[in-house]
């Protein structure tokens, strides 16, 4: 009997990528914890296994042997397909994602447009199990998602297709292919193309942020005005499905990063790159996310539309036609 | 249009500004302490409740049976309570009885000592079952400390 190498590949890329996304949403509750922790130089988890390491595991089983409550008065078909939902597109999207040149599962034409296509999906679930609940925090937690991701998409896309229109491809090994050989080739310090491209960056890192519903922008679960949000009402794993997905947008957020504006798996120095790269510079924007949400207190809802529409907007707009210009020129 | 693009730049600036006060105190060492398993040393002023001093040539008490304590103490827990020893001059102490649940730490007795005989311990694990557990016979106490 043999199986076709392809079928192989499939089932080694589908295992390792959700592996992937549930360790790394387990670990990062971890080092969000330990760097609150020392930001407030306090200690962070400590007492289970070393350093807390095995903290991950316990709070997983404590969530597994909770109950699995169906309220009364819920939307039963929303209320159940919500966390299934957001939980897809956010593995999905590590589908096109090339961690190295060779390391990646599929390497589509069109893996820029998959990826922005998979995470949009995942306001969709928020809303669904918001307005499923019945309850009144979700459902103003669930008004906010929409116009909140409504608003962020906007700059986010407008700043990736000024960066399609530099690379000439939506296809994501190409377009960290043309970035390599040291730190001055990243799309981030591409001057040549537009003289605003960090500026892009930080309004991409800044999408991505209120894309995944970080801190200051966490409006979807602001806690001590909603509670927990669009997750109110779900119990144990149901809300823990929410917050591995939550994790796993923000490995998908900084991986985009990492890819669009540094490079992916490059070497700042062009040495031995390899998918160490494409994580030690994947880990730090993470850290940066944490670092940011330990950072600033969370901005009045006001604040942030105003952000986007008064000052994201305008600036990528203005990247765009500066990028089509020096295109145009150069 | 320059206000709009100057509150930008200082908005963003202030932004990187907060972000390097909390990556210093990220790097700053940790002021937790452990406390069961770690005990910060007492401050030189904390009042516990009284305890006799020890009298360093005979290792016994300094208590001269005055009853001083007892007269200067405004909510009666002190009891005094000595004995004449054969061939001895003075009295000597044979029971020191505090009633803890009374006391407020003012100090008078302290201060009142003539021998400088009693002063403020630094045990604060006080923990007991019953209000008995809280009447301690200092002398008592004074010689447990010994060991």
């Amino acid at each position: 009997m043999s199986v076709h190498p392809e079928v192989i590949r499939l089932l080694i890329f589908l295992v390792g990528i959700i592996a992937f996304a549930a360790l790394n949403a387990a670990y990062l509750v971890w080092l969000e914890r330990k760097e609150a922790g020392h930001i407030q130089r306090r200690i962070g988890p400590k007492e289970v296994g070393p350093f807390g390491l095995l903290q991950p595991l316990a709070d997983g089983i404590k969530l597994m042997t909770k109950q699995l409550i169906v309220p009364a008065g819920v939307d039963p078909v929303l209320f159940r397909i919500a966390p299934i939902l957001v939980m897809i597109p956010a593995i999905m999207g590590f589908v096109t994602i090339p961690f190295s040149e060779t390391l990646v599962a599929r390497n589509l034409d069109i893996g820029l447009l998959a990826v922005f296509a998979f995470a949009s999906v995942n306001v969709l679930g928020l809303l669904m199990g918001a307005w499923g609940s019945r309850n009144k925090y979700a459902v103003i937690s669930a008004a906010r998602v929409v116009s909140q991701n409504v608003a962020y998409e906007i700059p986010m896309l407008v700043t990736v297709v000024s960066l399609v229109m530099v690379s000439h491809t939506m296809n994501l090994t190409k377009i960290v292919g043309q970035q390599l050989g040291g730190f001055w080739h990243w799309n981030i310090f591409n001057f040549a193309a537009s003289p605003l491209m960090p500026v892009a960056f930080l309004i991409f890192f800044v999408c991505m942020l209120a894309e995944t519903n970080r801190a200051p922008f966490d409006m979807a679960e602001a806690e001590s005005e909603l509670i927990a949000g669009a997750f109110t009402e779900y119990p144990g794993m149901g809300f823990g499905v929410f917050f591995m997905a939550e994790y796993a947008n923000i490995v998908i957020g900084c991986s985009m990063a990492t890819i669009l504006f540094l490079g992916g798996w490059d070497c700042p120095f062009g040495l031995y790159p390899g998918v160490h790269w494409f994580l030690l510079k994947m880990y730090f924007l993470i850290f940066t996310v944490i670092w940011i949400r330990w950072t600033y207190p969370r901005t009045t809802f006001y604040g942030l539309l105003n952000l986007s529409w008064k000052i994201l907007i305008p600036i990528s707009f203005v990247n765009l036609l500066l990028t089509s210009a020096m295109l145009k020129v150069f | 249009m320059i206000g709009y693009l100057k509150e930008i730049f200082s908005g963003t600036w202030s932004l990187f500004v907060g972000l390097g006060i909390t990556i210093k105190y990220f790097f700053k060492p940790v002021v937790t302490v452990q406390y069961p398993r770690e005990v910060l040393p007492m401050t030189p002023r904390f009042r516990g409740h009284i305890e006799l001093t020890r009298d360093p040539e005979t290792g016994g008490d300094k208590c001269i049976v005055c009853g001083m304590c007892q007269k200067a103490c405004p909510s009666n827990c002190i009891t005094v309570v000595g004995d004449k020893v054969e061939g001895a001059k003075k009295k000597a102490l044979s029971r020191y009885i505090l009633d803890f649940t009374k006391c407020s730490l003012c100090g008078l007795c302290v201060e009142s000592c003539p021998a400088d005989a009693i002063t403020f311990s630094k045990d604060y694990n006080l923990a007991g079952p019953s209000r008995e557990a809280y009447i301690f016979d200092l002398k008592k106490r004074l010689e447990e400390r010994k060991g």
